[in-house]
């Protein structure tokens, strides 16, 4: 038994549900006591979706467990394929049916079904929502494409002379999935864009006559590996279809997959082509503009599913120009991967799906910015963090009346708005806080651009050494001080947890430090503080206040 | 499964004796959910599901807005370990509970709340609640019962809570009034306003604020219960000789009359205190769903089944209203706790238990009414489809009881019909500045 408050993941009929949901002409019947249906709404209210999901529900009750549950699902399963008339079913069982063994695979293979039946085995007390997802997709393509004795054979890249284009299919978008409506719609721009076919999308909006044709294709473009990775596998062992590995969220990643799909294609782009290209992303210039300045070194937090975490931390790293202070992912699917991508920039991976572990490493990191999930935009807003939402699980506002994907060229100028702008917002607000100790605006005074009355400001003592005028940027650079003193290069969580009996101010370095700008002087006092505690003082001098701000420039 | 079992005529059919019962898809809630209302009334209890990730999952789903907050309540989920009896269940709820309680020494109450998987595996949450009990008293009681889908609608699961409550409550021998059933505080401390002005008392309340101040209960103690689904609680009060005192539930300016009156004709004493006390109110009320009916008189509404509630609903909307309720569905009709609810239905309405929610959906959509109170996994969709629709667990968690909450109850089945207007696309006024007015 495992105690949880909050999850990440859904159970795994919700990750079948998601790939039924996207695709057409295909209804899941699932063996289920009331209660289950709170699924719908997923769909129904954070999507928005205007239809139910195609799931019927046989919604046993304690009294049908002595009696025939296995007659209810067949009762259920041919009023639902009478009513809904499917090209596709599929068959399954959450968690309670799951105990009671009825066998809806067996149940449905011997009612003779006019219509191919897929059965589901999703162990529900050991994998959880994506894995429910990537099974569903693998068991409906591995009915639909049948593989033959030729159809193992590796395929030739077709080349710009082959007699017709080369083409490929996109796999992986599901209902309910990070930003998957408009990264379908940015990945099949930018494949047309490279004198790709697109042969098939699945499972989004996918009927199963549209699954069955995914071999015709040259290659498969993995969108999601959470969903399609296992899928791509059999398709590359089966039928010999080569698949990508680059997630092309960020530019340079974006690069990198049309580099990888141009490869798989055999074809080669045009220089045209490519200043087309590049003229679509305008993030890589706004990222070099003066004014980003200030983002330089920003000490981020990601966390995620594994792709869009690994694909953020290198965004903000390589991109951006800030600082991994931490990475970490909830699909344990793929830690590996996540592990591998948090060497990268010398952190420990936190692979955990437990949110309170999450939110002590937040704590204890001191992030500037934290990419994550809903759950973490809480955490963070708790802490007064600054975060951008880069993940699942899903939440209503991650459905945005616009467009606005995560990859390509468009969903890299969609990450810069993005996660800029909670700094941006971050930078007003403690300019507002700054201004409001200031002597000339603080709370009492009178608004500037009213005409003098009689009050006059009363001096405050201490005032920060910040221009009242300054703008953003120049508020910035006085606090260049300052911000030395307060940025270490990490901060150990061990350090951080360790008891520490704050040594006292003396009065000379308590005026000094209300000089630092408000932005960074809760992060100077810490930092100050913890240097005293390291060397058993127990009066923090104007000289410890300098001494603490060399050792941690250094 | 899934026939229509034919409609029981039975003598009367003018007392709506006649009632469609349909079994298959059932669209609503299992009982787990009411821990999302329960666990804020009574404010030092913690509830611990043991159950599975989809138990967790309905929870956070459903008690969206709790993720601001540590919210008093939990999943033990139950691992494949447990399944194959690699680790002993028992010893496992003992370990998550001391995890729990090591973070929330706070809590006084602690429910183990059974759930599906708990059930079918048959978990022993009695023997756990018993043991732990005996370990942690008297600093923290541990009760259970059971909030599964297979044995609780939505609703049932406070009626379960509840019941369990039952056996705890201390003994009296005084003649009290005990309100049942959970109320919005502001709800509530309205009606304990109202009681003490007619001078009936003493007043208790179930479940109460605190965990460490449970309600008495004995012989002379009458029971005015406030929710329509607490049949079960109710037949626990009355083994331990309470008596129910019969009234329609506090909806509307009517019902709450009448469910005030009903308490006045038992304890009342000085004969025209009740009208000096109650009219003014009665006709505050009144007026403020004025408006409302105005909007609302002769539109057809029609109630999928949810929270039990939709009786009460229907007689509301239809007599202080003026609506017309087509089918009422209910996931279940109790008729002894409906006794003064049914008779003020209108007699043409369909009444519906249980549910077969494709057949259902047919039967609406073919007598397309003007307002569908329905869940959210059906609003959308039927909005889609061009029906206005309410959903019907705003009903279950706006404070809708009571005087001075009759209008926004009105109003929570207007703004759907003020919002379409509002979007209705009237012509666009003409483009530009008018002539003659450009600077």
């Amino acid at each position: 038994m495992k105690l949880a408050l909050w999850t990440y993941e859904g159970p795994t009929h919700v990750g079948a549900m998601r790939v039924a949901t996207a695709m057409r002409d295909v209804h899941y019947v699932l063996h289920a006591p009331q209660g289950d249906t709170y699924a719908d709404l997923l769909f129904t209210m954070i999507e928005r979706r205007n239809k139910r999901p195609p799931v019927t529900y046989t919604t046993f009750q304690a009294r049908d467990l002595g009696g025939d549950t296995a007659e209810l699902f067949k009762t259920a399963l041919h009023e639902a394929h009478e009513r809904f008339a499917p090209s596709l079913m599929l068959v399954g069982a959450s968690c309670t049916a799951e105990l009671i063994q009825d066998d809806p695979g067996g149940l449905a293979s011997s009612m003779g079904l006019p219509v191919p039946v897929v059965a589901l085995d999703l162990p529900s007390y050991q994998r959880k929502e994506n894995f429910g997802a990537a099974e569903t997709f693998y068991r409906i393509v591995r009915t639909l494409c049948p593989a033959t004795a030729t159809s193992r054979q590796p395929r030739a890249v077709p080349g710009p002379k082959a007699a017709r284009r080369p083409s490929c299919n996109l796999l992986g978008a599901t209902a309910l999935g990070f930003r998957h409506r408009d990264d379908v719609k940015e990945l099949r721009s930018l494949i047309a864009e490279l004198g790709v076919e697109l042969n098939v999308v699945a499972p989004w909006e996918a009927t199963p006559a549209d699954v069955a044709r995914i071999p015709q294709a040259d290659f498969n473009v993995v969108m999601v590996p959470e969903v399609a990775h296992t899928a791509a596998q059999w398709l590359k062992r089966e039928h010999g279809m080569p698949f990508t590995q680059t997630i092309p969220i960020g530019v340079k990643a974006t690069w990198a997959f049309i580099d990888e799909v141009c490869g798989l294609a055999g074809i080669e782009l045009t220089q045209d082509q490519r200043d087309k290209l590049q003229g679509m992303a305008r993030s890589e210039w706004y990222a070099k503009s003066v004014d980003s300045t200030y983002l330089t070194g920003k000490r981020v937090f990601v966390f995620g599913d594994a792709s869009h975490a690994v694909a953020a931390a290198r965004v903000a790293a390589h991109e951006f120009g800030f600082t991994v202070v931490g990475l970490g992912t909830y699909s344990r699917e793929f830690a590996r991967e996540v592990r591998e991508a948090a060497a990268e920039f010398g952190v420990e991976p936190l692979i955990t799906d437990d949110h309170l572990e999450v939110e002590d490493q937040v704590r204890a990191l001191q992030p500037e910015l934290v990419l994550g999930t809903q759950m973490e935009r809480h955490i963070a807003k708790r802490l007064g963090v600054p975060c951008a939402v880069i993940s699942a699980p899903m939440h209503v506002q991650d459905f945005p009346a616009r467009h606005a994907p995560q990859m390509g060229f468009e969903g890299a100028n969609v990450l810069f708005d993005t996660w800029v702008h909670p700094l941006m917002m971050g930078l007003e607000e403690h300019l507002l806080h700054m201004f409001r100790e200031d002597f000339e605006f603080h709370g009492d005074a009178q608004a500037s651009h009213l005409p003098a009355t009689a009050t006059p400001n009363t001096a405050v003592a201490d005032k920060p050494a910040v221009e009242p005028n300054a703008t953003p940027a120049l508020a910035g650079a006085a606090a260049q001080v300052a911000a030395q003193v307060a940025a270490p290069a990490t901060v150990h969580a061990a350090q951080a947890a360790a008891p520490i009996t704050a040594p006292g101010w003396a009065d000379d370095a308590q005026r000094e430090l209300a000089k630092i700008p408000f932005f960074v002087r809760g992060k100077a006092r810490r930092n100050t503080e913890r240097y005293a505690v390291e060397r058993g003082m127990s009066l923090i001098t104007l000289e410890t206040l300098y001494d603490a701000k060399a050792h941690y420039a250094s | 499964v899934n026939a229509a079992i034919p409609i029981h005529a039975l003598p009367d059919p003018t007392c709506n004796d006649a009632v469609l019962k349909q079994r298959g898809q059932r669209e609503v809630f299992c009982g787990l959910t009411g821990i999302v209302w329960l666990h804020r009334k009574i404010q030092d209890a913690f509830f611990l599901v043991v159950g599975s990730r989809t138990c967790s999952h309905l929870l956070q789903s459903a008690a969206g807005v709790m993720i601001f907050a540590e919210p008093r309540f939990a999943t033990a989920i139950i691992d494949e370990r447990d399944l194959a009896g690699l680790a002993d269940v028992q010893e496992e709820i003992d370990r998550v509970v001391g995890q729990l309680m090591s973070r929330r020494p706070d809590i006084k109450l602690l429910f183990l709340v059974g759930s599906c998987p708990s059930e079918v595996i048959k978990i022993d949450l009695a023997r756990a609640a018993q043991r732990l009990s005996g370990k942690m008293l008297p600093r923290t009681r541990v009760l259970h019962y059971s909030g599964s889908g297979i044995e609780t609608t939505f609703t049932q699961g406070e009626d379960a809570c509840l019941s369990a409550l039952v056996p705890e409550l201390p003994s009296t021998d005084e003649a009290n009034l005990l309100v049942v059933g959970a109320l919005a505080d502001v709800v509530e401390d309205q009606f304990l306003r109202l009681f003490d002005e007619l001078g009936i008392g003493p007043v208790h309340v179930l479940p109460s604020r605190r965990a460490d101040a449970l309600p008495p209960v004995g012989p002379r103690t009458r029971l005015l219960v406030a929710q329509p689904f607490l049949a079960d609680t109710v037949r626990a009060l009355e083994a331990r000789g309470a008596k129910r005192i019969p009234a329609t539930f506090p909806l509307g300016a009517e019902g709450t009359t009448q469910w005030l009156k009903a308490a006045w004709d038992v304890f009342g004493q000085d004969a025209t205190r009740f009208a000096a006390v109650v009219g003014p109110r009665r006709e505050r009320a009144a007026r403020s769903l004025a408006r409302h009916r105005l909007d609302l008189q002769g539109k057809r509404v029609f109630f999928f089944p949810d929270s039990q509630l939709e009786v009460p609903l229907a007689r509301f909307v239809a007599r202080e209203l003026g609506m017309q309720p087509l089918e009422v569905g209910t996931p279940y009709l109790h008729r002894g706790l409906l006794d003064a609810e049914l008779p003020l239905l209108p007699r043409d309405v369909l009444l519906s238990e249980g549910q077969d929610v494709d057949r259902q959906l047919d039967r609406c959509l073919q007598q397309l009414p003007d307002l569908v109170v329905c869940g959210l996994g059906l609003a959308n969709p039927l909005e889609a489809q061009g029906i206005t629709t309410k959903w019907s667990i705003e009903l279950v968690f706006t404070p809708i009881q009571g005087f001075e909450q009759a209008a926004d109850l009105a109003a929570l089945f207007a703004r759907p019909f003020e919002r379409r207007a509002r979007l209705q696309a009237s012509a666009l006024p003409r483009h530009g500045f008018p002539e003659g007015q450009a600077a």
